[in-house]
């Protein structure tokens, strides 16, 4: 059996209980969403179906954000990559690699009170455009940057 | 049992700088033994980060974050001597949290 149908299905399993459970009025859905983890958005292969997994629908590219990373990542085991947003109203902030297996790498909820930005390290399978995809009042924006990989940092 | 994560909180102006180094394989799934099974995925799911009871970062992360995470954010609010504290939990239901106190 393989092993994403298998992702697939738990995933499915568990959004089925989180809706009876939103229906139910247990849970709000933004207390829901905190508390649990995507498996579908980790789930996808591509930059657009992982927005729309994190229920965003189209994207627009955006100036205000910055991502701060190597050009050239010589390890891809660990790529520094940071991510700052100076959109009002920031809720969370994405970053995807889209040629990793799984797209979506790191996924940050924003408080109000802290700062739009993160930092944190990602593995790299090999070159890639890496995406930072802000949720700012409700809406999606994305930032792009490309990262060359000398040395891949999946498989082996 | 995880070992402990490296927790720094510094003031930096008005905001308060955590820095956390956790200690976590990060296994991503994709990778094959020597006998060519599959080596199962083992990761981080789940982190977040509270000050004075109130979260100040809720992150979701998948098999590519890197071995021995790092993560860094800054909060208003804080002050030096309260405590923020930092939980993650992954895949196999395995779960720690850590305290710092903030600094001046």
């Amino acid at each position: 059996m393989n092993i994403q149908r298998r992702q697939a299905l738990k995933s499915s399993g568990g959004m089925a209980v989180l809706a009876v459970a939103v229906v139910a009025g247990l849970v709000r859905p933004q207390d829901a969403l905190a508390a649990d983890w995507n498996g579908a958005a980790f789930a996808t292969k591509t930059v657009a179906d992982t927005v729309k997994a994190m229920g965003g629908g189209v994207s627009a590219d955006s100036k205000d954000i910055q991502i701060t990373a190597p050009d050239i990542a010589e390890n891809g085991m660990v790529v520094p990559i940071s991510v700052s947003s100076n959109l009002a109203k920031t809720q969370s902030i994405s970053i995807l690699v889209e040629k990793n297996p799984n797209t979506l790498s790191a996924s940050f909820d924003i408080p109000e009170g802290t700062d739009a930005f993160v930092q944190t390290r990602v593995k790299m399978g090999q070159s890639s455009n890496v995406y930072a995809v802000v949720r700012a009042d409700g809406k999606y924006y994305t930032a792009v940057k490309e990262i060359k990989v000398t040395l891949g940092g999946c498989g082996g | 049992m995880a070992e402990p994560m490296k927790i720094r909180a510094a003031m930096q102006g008005d905001k308060v700088e955590v820095k956390v180094l956790m200690s976590h394989i990060m296994e991503t799934g994709q990778r094959k033994d020597a006998k060519g099974a599959n080596i199962p995925a083992h990761f981080i799911q789940n982190v977040t980060a509270v000050h004075n009871g109130k979260t100040v970062l809720a992150a979701q992360w998948g098999p590519s974050v890197s071995t021995n995470p790092f993560l860094s954010f800054r909060f208003k609010g804080g002050k030096p001597g309260e405590k923020v504290a930092i939980t993650w939990t992954d895949n196999k239901g395995d779960k720690r949290t850590d305290e710092a106190t903030i600094s001046g």
